[in-house]
């Protein structure tokens, strides 16, 4: 696993890759003015959930994958970001790309103090209480005491934003731009610490926190730090995902959101920085084609019930797991190394 | 040379279209032979009991589309899987509107879900039909033309309820249990205008719990303590079950009263226990299956032989295989009175001009009436009580504005 | 005074269920050193089958001992076919299969018994103990049944070889297979159990909530944090984390905070539990050589 990290976040050459696909991921838009077709929009909007997930993926596989924490609790920390966001473009009447830095400082916050608890806490102590955490986070935000903020039950209606200075965009290919800028920001200066002292640093306690300690790193502050710093980047991605849904309700911020991310992550790589990109885009994907699948079962098979498309994703899961249990990033890293040996 | 006689014929084709479209005005999703519908459903989740709704639908229109369709359009029905989550919806009526290319929604399930999704669909101008909520804030047409309600809404039925109390029972101690939702949001808003003044004095006890929580015991108990002797009872089904199961057991014995969503016979009553439901008092505008003295009754034995035919893997005790076949009545007649002007606008527009439609099923003297300022298809309700091992009516109907 | 033993007694019978459910995961827990989050899906299932022998007019007893084998040998089976082959993937990788489990159980249940709630019959009578509607035949029961579990795995983990040698695989492999245990096996033992214990808890809790497909989810955070409050490693801490979950939710959700935050509370218990005594109120520190 660390090897991974290591090949993924250091290796020369690879910035080049990265620079095409961030290029590909910006015109991709642009196909809109050639393929004139209502349904664009629409995958433009995919587009955007895609980016959205990858960056709370991105943040989860800090805290995971370089970090060794886990949590099955930054639903809580999305539904901070989104609410952040939602309360100060209803309350405070600002504009809605200037609460993405304020839903990143709140988020990092919240990570930081969780973080402190979270020192103490080894393995699956920590997953089961980021667990609970992700479980009471709805019922929080319900609670009357702060219903006036929130809207309650209701949740909060939001205006999705037009494009700035007349650009001639739709909502969607301005939102899409949105999305990837932040999201090329983030894995910019993700990738930029994790190269650095820090990355080392944090790779290290994961590997052997006893041996970082004594080698003079400062367990416990890094720790809390990545906390709050993967906290912060899934509230930017709640933040996000408030603006271009246009709504924020406790419904949309349930423990099944803190496992999409978790299953991003470990189908996309663990320790992975493109595979934070392929979990986002799993995690979209794959909900939708169980559907087709199971639409597709029952016709040619001609069943007399549905296959349940969440039985059909589980199965995908299972197979997934069983043939790239290091995830489709580790898998491409395994044949590429396998394909140099044959080849060499 | 194969290549271009098939280029020709489309082109030829294309023409005859082209004519066609000259008389016809049809909405996306609209041919001559097809009518596209969209739909979300929580067939996953917390509310996956809701998903019956839709499987029913679809078997309806697999028997529409035996006999011909409306108009000779067969009608395909895309119902999809949102799990009751709102971003989802949002996610699938993107998906439905722009690149499967429905017509229009038809009896999305859940408030918050379709909250999400209202301005979207007023915005792309896409007919928000039927919706299954019983919120009351979805006959705005003023602000959302797009949008139209179906059910009789919480908030009226719970005001039913607390002007029931008031004439009936003498000097009402109340303790009531709400789900932490929209839904009991709704109905305790509905409850509060119909006791008015009343509340603080008749009101001892209010209790919430979450989906989530394993059992309600805890609730009931403090409900009990609290001395009351009114249960104004505003929960789900598995929880109506388990409420009313435990209220019995702790030997509690208030008058009962039950929202509709959970009235149910074979989702609630009969898993509770038929001996401890006696007496509960409930509001309808269908007719409950399970009441021998609709048994003969036309509408009734049609509907069972679309059950037993059509769904027979249904359980028909269930209140929701009667609510969504109703439902999908409404629709047809929109449908056919659109005639061959399937434009979304005149969609809306006839949907808008429902004038005293009878629907199989619907309690006598119950109508459904639109109009372009009216966006409540149903209004009405009336009181049954739970006798025997059904519900039995009494009083008369009750609507909205008056009592 | 009464309510306030109301409460109590109500908090012991949901305790006995986290309770119910927190032994299954102590099992596997330390039969396996994995957390299952398919545990209460999988207790679920096994209930539904019960229920559709118990349909077909198979009696009680003989439905509900059949039901714990079928749930033993598909617990064994999981875990031979499924998680064996991933023995040696990352921890991550088997949460994700745990997961993929989870939706497998639960769309399956929806789709061939209806997500419709169904009555599951007691097999304790209906009786009211003290007869003022405190405790019924049925909250006793579970507890009872609770308590002999409990008992009979404590004496097979510390007492038998079997439970002795199971022990030993979870906690460090290599050593128990230098000892001649065979480990492998161990685990899908210890699957086994599990399942069968899961099974039980389902059948005793699905005449209080109502069998449905999600009728476990809830109950299973509860039995996670009952678990961690006393501790995961060990079957009578965790029996007894379970009971003090249920009674204190009850009892702070009635005189303190309100119902509204019950969840809340059980997640500051939790975390509260965990800061000051890591391994839980029962649960023994275990000092890892480095």
């Amino acid at each position: 696993m660390a090897a991974l990290a290591r090949s993924w976040a250091t290796k020369p050459g690879i910035g080049r890759v990265a620079l095409l696909f961030w290029f590909g991921l910006a015109i991709l838009p642009l196909v809109g003015s050639v393929w004139d077709s209502p349904s664009f929009d629409y995958y433009l909007f995919m587009g955007q959930s895609m980016l959205i997930y990858a960056i709370s993926v991105l943040g989860l596989n800090l805290l995971i994958g370089f970090n060794g924490q886990i949590s099955l609790g930054h639903s809580a920390f999305f539904a901070v970001g989104a609410y952040t966001a939602a309360i100060l473009m209803n309350f405070g009447g600002i504009p809605y790309w200037a609460t993405l830095p304020v839903a990143a400082v709140v988020c990092f916050g919240a990570g930081f103090m969780f973080g402190f608890p979270a020192l103490k806490l080894e393995g699956h102590y920590l997953a089961l209480a980021t667990f609970t955490l992700a479980i009471a986070v709805p019922q929080l935000l319900k609670h009357k005491s702060i219903a006036g903020w929130t809207g309650g039950v209701g949740g909060l209606l939001l205006d999705k934003p037009d494009p700035p200075f007349g650009l001639p965009l739709s909502a969607d290919q301005w939102l899409y731009y949105l999305c990837l800028a932040v999201a090329m920001l983030l894995f910019w200066i993700v990738f930029n610490m994790l190269r650095g002292r820090s990355g080392r640093a944090l790779m290290a306690i994961r590997d052997h926190a006893m041996a970082a300690g004594t080698m003079g790193i400062d367990t416990a502050l890094y720790k809390t730090v990545a906390f709050g710093i993967s906290a912060g980047i899934t509230g930017v991605a709640g933040a996000l995902s408030a603006i271009t849904i246009a709504y924020v309700a406790p419904d949309s911020f349930t423990l099944q959101l803190s496992i999409s991310f978790l299953v991003g992550l470990v189908v996309g790589g663990i320790a992975s920085l493109p595979g934070c990109m392929i979990g986002g885009a799993f995690i979209v994907v794959v909900q939708n084609s169980s559907q087709s699948i199971s639409d597709w079962m029952k016709e040619t098979f001609s069943l007399r019930y549905d296959v349940p498309a969440w039985a059909i994703y589980g199965t995908l899961l299972l197979l997934l797991m069983f043939f790239l249990p290091n995830g489709i990033a580790g898998g491409v890293v395994a044949v590429r190394g396998w394909l140099a040996r044959k080849f060499r | 040379m194969i290549r271009r006689r098939t280029a020709l014929l489309s082109a030829a084709s294309l023409t005859i279209a082209g004519k066609a479209r000259a008389q016809k005005k049809y909405a996306p999703g609209i041919t001559d032979t097809e009518i596209k519908i969209g739909q979300t459903m929580p067939y996953s989740g917390n509310a996956s009991a809701y998903g019956v709704a839709g499987r029913n639908q679809a078997a309806y229109f697999r028997m529409i589309n035996e006999a011909g369709g409306i108009n000779g359009r067969k009608i395909v029905l895309i119902s999809l899987d949102d799990g009751y989550s709102p971003p989802k919806t949002m996610e699938l009526a993107r998906q439905l509107v722009e690149r499967d290319q429905v017509a229009f929604l038809f009896y999305p399930l859940g408030t918050q879900t379709n909250t999400a999704i209202q301005k979207y669909m007023n915005q792309k101008k896409v007919p928000h039909l039927f919706l299954a909520t019983g919120a009351s804030k979805w006959g705005d047409p003023k602000n959302f033309p797009w949008t139209m309600g179906w059910q009789p809404d919480y908030h009226t039925e719970c005001k039913i309820f607390a002007k029931h109390m008031i004439a009936n029972i003498k000097d009402p101690k109340i303790a009531i249990l709400r789900q932490n939702d929209d839904m009991g949001n709704d109905y305790i808003g509905g409850f509060r205008e119909g006791l008015g003044a009343g509340w603080e004095k008749m009101v001892v006890a209010d209790a919430t719990y979450e989906v989530t929580d394993p059992t309600i015991d805890s609730q009931i108990l403090q409900l009990k303590n609290s001395g009351a002797t009114v249960f104004m009872n505003i929960t789900t089904p598995k929880f109506a079950a388990q409420a009313i199961k435990k209220v019995a057991e702790i030997g509690w014995k208030p008058i009962h009263y039950l929202v509709s969503v959970a009235a149910s016979v074979g989702a609630v009553m009969r898993p509770a226990g038929i001996e401890n439901g006696q007496g509960i008092v409930t509001a309808q505008f269908a007719k409950d299956v399970t009441d021998p003295r609709w048994a003969t009754s036309p509408d009734y034995i049609e509907w069972k032989a679309f059950m037993d035919k059509w769904n027979p893997t249904a359980n028909q005790l269930e209140g929701s295989n009667v609510s969504s076949y109703i439902v999908v009545h409404a629709l047809v007649q929109v449908l056919k009175q659109c005639g061959d002007d399937l434009s979304r606008e005149n969609i809306m527009r006839q949907a808008a001009n429902i004038k005293d439609l009878e629907i199989p099923l619907l309690l006598p003297g119950i109508k459904v009436n639109t109009s372009p300022t009216n966006f409540y298809p149903l209004r009405t309700e009336q009181l049954a009580r739970f006798e025997g091992d059904h519900w039995t009516l009494f009083g008369d109907l009750i609507s909205a504005d008056g009592t | 005074m009464e309510f306030f033993v109301q409460q109590i007694a109500s908090g012991l019978t949901s305790g006995a269920i986290y309770a119910c459910v927190a032994l299954g995961l102590v099992m596997i827990y330390v039969s396996t050193d994995h957390i299952n989050f398919a545990q209460g899906e999988m207790a679920m299932f096994a209930t539904y089958l019960a229920w559709s022998m118990i349909d077909a007019g198979v009696p009680y007893w003989v439905a509900f001992g059949s039901t714990i084998l079928v749930a033993f040998f598909s617990g064994l089976f999981i875990q031979r076919v499924i998680l064996k082959p991933l023995e040696t993937a990352p921890v991550l990788a088997l949460v994700v299969c745990f997961i993929a489990l989870l939706s497998i159980f639960n769309a399956l249940a929806g789709m061939i018994w209806s997500f419709t709630i169904k009555q599951f019959p007691s097999p304790f009578p209906r009786v009211d103990i003290f007869g003022n509607g405190l405790v019924s035949a049925q909250q006793i029961g579970v507890v009872a049944v609770t308590l002999v579990m409990l008992a009979i795995l404590t004496v097979f983990f510390r007492y038998t070889t079997l439970g002795l040698a199971m022990r030993a695989a979870a906690q460090n492999a290599a050593s128990a297979r230098l000892m001649g245990v065979r480990v492998s096996w161990m685990l899908a033992l210890g699957w086994g159990l599990a399942s069968g214990i899961g099974a039980i808890a389902g059948m005793l809790v699905a005449p209080i909530v109502f069998l449905d497909p999600n009728m476990m989810t809830g109950i299973l955070v509860y039995g996670f944090a009952g678990a961690l409050v006393g501790g995961i490693a060990n079957p009578m801490g965790a029996v007894a984390g379970g009971f003090i979950v249920g009674v204190l939710e009850n009892l702070v959700g009635s005189y303190i905070i309100g119902n509204e935050l019950k969840l809340s509370f059980a997640l500051i218990m939790v975390v509260g539990v965990l800061l000051l005594k890591p391994a839980g109120i029962f649960g023994r520190v275990i000092v890892r050589r480095v």
